[in-house]
C-alpha cells in the first residue's frame, strides 16, 4: 500500500472516528472540543515550525484574527456560521500576507517579530475607538449562532483536513521541498526550488488552520474578548505540544498534545495548588533531555515514525 | 566560426563590490559547450565570487553574463538552474536531516531537468552513495557530502556544471577517479568550470585555464603556458622569481 494511504487508514481515521464518537460516551464536551483545537493548532505549528524551521510565537494572532473574522461576519452581516468561519480563515491569510516580510527573518528574530505582531494585532482589535466594528475591549456576544454540537463537528473536519495537509506533506515532493528549504535555503534554490514562494505557501496554511480553529472556537463559545482569543497560552500551548510530540512527523503533535493536554487537564483536576510546579518540571525535563520529541526516542533507534 | 560565437556562457567586464573592495573588477571570459575550463588564482583574487554570480547567489554590480544566449546577471538561482546551471559548494550544503535519496529526489522533482531527467539509481551508483542512499546525509563523511552535493547538481541536468573545490580534500585514488567521471561528464558535452587549488588536478582535467588576481583574468591558455609567464608567476610566487 502506498504511505500517504497508510497514513490516512492508520493515523487520520482512527482520530478523526474517536473524536467524532467521544461526545457520546463523555460528558465534558468543552474538553473534547479544547483538544481538537489544540490538535489543529499543533498541526499548524508544524506546518510551518517543523517544515520551514519557522518559529511563529505570535501563532495566536491568525487564531485571534480568524476568531473577530467569524465575529465581525456574524455581528454585522448576520452570515451564517460555516461560512464566517471560512472568513475567518481568509482573515488569517489576510494577515498572514500582510506579515509575509517577518520571513525575512529567522531564529530568534522571527520569533520575536512574530509576537510583536501578534500583540499589535490584539491591541488593534481591542481599541475602544474601533467599537463600533470589534465592541472593543468590551467583548462580543453571538448568541444568535450559538450550536455547540456543530462547532465541535466543524473543528473535527478542520482537524481532519489539516492531519490531512501534514499527511501530504509528508509524503509529497512539496513537502521534501520545504524541509530542503529549511535545511539549507542556497543548496535548495540550486535544487531548483523556489525558496520564497515556499515559505510563503507554508505560512499561509499555517495561518488558515489557525483562522479557521480561531472562527470555530468563537462559534463554540460565543461570549469572548479580545485577551481571550488572543491569550499567548495558545501559542505556548501549541508549540509546546508540537514540539513535546517532535515536529516534521504526522504523529508527534497528535502524541504531543494527548499526552501533555491531558496530564494538564488531569493535574488541573486532582492537584490543582501543584498544577504549575508539576507542569514547568515537565517541560524543563523535555528540553534538557528530548529536545527532538517523544519520536527522537523511536528515531534514535532507526526506526521510522511517520 | 570562433569558440566565442559557440559559447555557452560568457561573461564580460563583471564588476561585484562588497563595499570599497572590488571583489570582481572587470572579468571577463567565455567556456563553449564540452570544454572544461580552470579558474585558478591566489586567494581573494574572485574565483568564489564570480561562480556566486553566474549561478545567480549575487546580483553583478556592472558588465555582463550571458547563458545560451540570453542575459542572465541577477536572475534568481532558481530560475538559472532550470535554464541549466548548476554548481557545487566549497563547503558541501547537502539537507542534512534528509536521507541521501531524499537530497537527489528534490533536485529531480524541482530542477526542471529537460529531457529524461538522470535515474536516481544510477547517480547513486556511480558517485559511491548505494550504501549510504537511506541514511540522513549528515551521516557522511566529508567526501561523501562533496559527492552527494554534485549529484543534487547532475539530477537538475545542467549544461553548465560549475565546480567549486570539489577535488580538496579527497585521496589519490578518488582524485583520479572524479577526474575520470569530471572528463565523461564534459564528453557529453557539458560545460565545466572547475575552481581548485590543487594545480595537478587542474592540468590533468582541464582543456584551458583563466588566471585571476584581484577580480580580472589575467591570463587565458593552457596551465602549462600559465607556468610560464611572468605575470602569473608575480601573483603566485611574487616579483623577485619573475626574473
Amino acid at each position: 500500500m502506498h504511505n500517504a494511504s497508510k497514513h490516512l487508514l492508520f493515523i487520520l481515521a482512527p482520530l478523526v472516528v474517536v473524536f467524532a464518537l467521544l461526545p457520546g460516551v463523555y460528558q465534558n464536551h468543552l474538553l473534547l472540543f479544547n483538544f481538537v483545537i489544540f490538535l489543529i493548532l499543533a498541526q499548524g505549528v508544524n506546518i510551518i515550525y517543523g517544515f520551514t524551521g519557522y518559529l511563529p510565537f505570535g501563532y495566536v494572532g491568525f487564531f485571534g484574527a480568524g476568531a473577530y473574522g467569524f465575529a465581525i461576519m456574524v455581528m454585522h452581516l448576520q452570515t451564517p456560521a460555516p461560512l464566517a468561519v471560512l472568513v475567518g480563515g481568509l482573515v488569517a491569510v489576510a494577515l498572514g500576507l500582510l506579515l509575509t516580510p517577518l520571513l525575512r527573518l529567522s531564529g530568534a528574530y522571527f520569533a520575536i517579530a512574530n509576537l510583536a505582531a501578534s500583540l499589535a494585532v490584539l491591541h488593534f482589535v481591542a481599541n475602544p475607538a474601533l467599537e463600533g466594528i470589534t465592541k472593543g475591549p468590551y467583548g462580543v456576544s453571538l448568541t444568535g449562532t450559538f450550536n455547540p454540537t456543530h462547532a465541535y463537528y466543524a473543528a473535527v473536519i478542520v482537524m481532519a483536513l489539516t492531519v490531512g495537509a501534514v499527511i501530504y506533506l509528508k509524503n509529497s515532493p512539496f513537502g521534501l521541498a520545504l524541509q530542503a528549504v529549511r535545511e539549507d535555503a542556497v543548496s535548495a534554490s540550486m535544487a531548483g526550488v523556489n525558496i520564497v514562494k515556499m515559505r510563503v505557501i507554508a505560512w499561509l496554511a499555517s495561518a488558515l488552520v489557525a483562522g479557521l480553529a480561531g472562527g470555530i472556537y468563537a462559534w463554540y463559545v460565543s461570549v469572548f474578548y479580545p485577551d481571550n482569543v488572543f491569550s499567548g497560552e495558545f501559542s505556548i500551548f501549541a508549540i509546546v505540544f508540537a514540539l513535546f510530540g517532535g515536529v516534521a512527523t504526522i504523529t508527534g503533535p497528535i502524541v504531543g498534545v494527548l499526552i501533555l493536554y491531558g496530564i494538564y487537564n488531569l493535574i488541573g483536576f486532582t492537584t490543582p495548588q501543584y498544577f504549575q510546579l508539576i507542569y514547568g518540571l515537565l517541560i524543563m525535563g523535555l528540553v534538557l533531555f528530548l529536545p527532538a520529541g517523544l519520536v527522537s526516542l523511536a528515531t534514535r533507534r532507526g526506526w521510522h515514525v511517520p | 566560426m570562433s569558440p566565442e560565437q559557440n559559447s555557452i556562457l560568457k561573461v564580460s567586464k563583471l564588476v561585484k563590490r562588497f563595499g570599497g573592495f572590488h571583489a570582481l573588477d572587470g572579468l571577463s571570459f567565455h567556456v563553449v559547450p564540452g570544454e572544461i575550463l580552470g579558474l585558478v588564482g591566489p586567494n581573494g583574487s574572485g574565483k568564489t565570487t564570480a561562480i556566486n554570480v553566474i549561478s545567480g547567489l549575487y546580483a553583478p554590480d556592472g558588465g555582463e553574463v550571458v547563458f545560451d544566449g540570453a542575459s542572465s546577471g541577477g536572475v534568481a538561482s532558481h530560475k538559472l538552474v532550470h535554464r541549466g546551471i548548476n554548481r557545487t559548494f566549497q563547503v558541501p550544503k547537502p539537507f542534512l536531516s534528509l536521507t541521501v535519496r531524499e537530497n537527489i529526489q528534490v533536485a529531480l522533482a524541482y530542477g526542471g531537468a529537460t529531457g529524461t531527467p538522470p535515474s536516481i539509481a544510477e547517480l547513486l551508483e556511480e558517485y559511491r552513495l548505494k550504501e549510504v542512499a537511506d541514511r540522513p546525509a549528515a551521516d557522511l563523511n566529508s567526501a561523501q557530502q562533496k559527492m552527494l552535493d554534485l549529484t543534487r547538481a547532475l539530477a537538475t541536468r545542467p549544461r553548465l556544471l560549475l565546480l567549486d573545490e570539489l577535488a580538496a580534500g579527497l585521496n589519490p585514488a578518488e582524485l583520479d577517479w572524479i577526474a575520470g567521471r569530471i572528463k565523461a561528464l564534459a564528453a557529453t558535452g557539458m560545460a565545466i568550470i572547475v575552481v581548485e587549488h590543487l594545480m595537478g588536478f587542474i592540468e590533468q582535467i582541464t582543456d584551458r585555464v583563466i588566471v585571476l588576481n584581484a577580480g580580472k583574468e589575467i591570463f587565458e591558455g593552457t596551465l602549462a603556458t600559465a607556468v610560464r609567464e611572468p605575470q602569473v608567476i608575480e601573483v603566485f610566487l611574487g616579483g623577485e622569481h619573475a626574473h
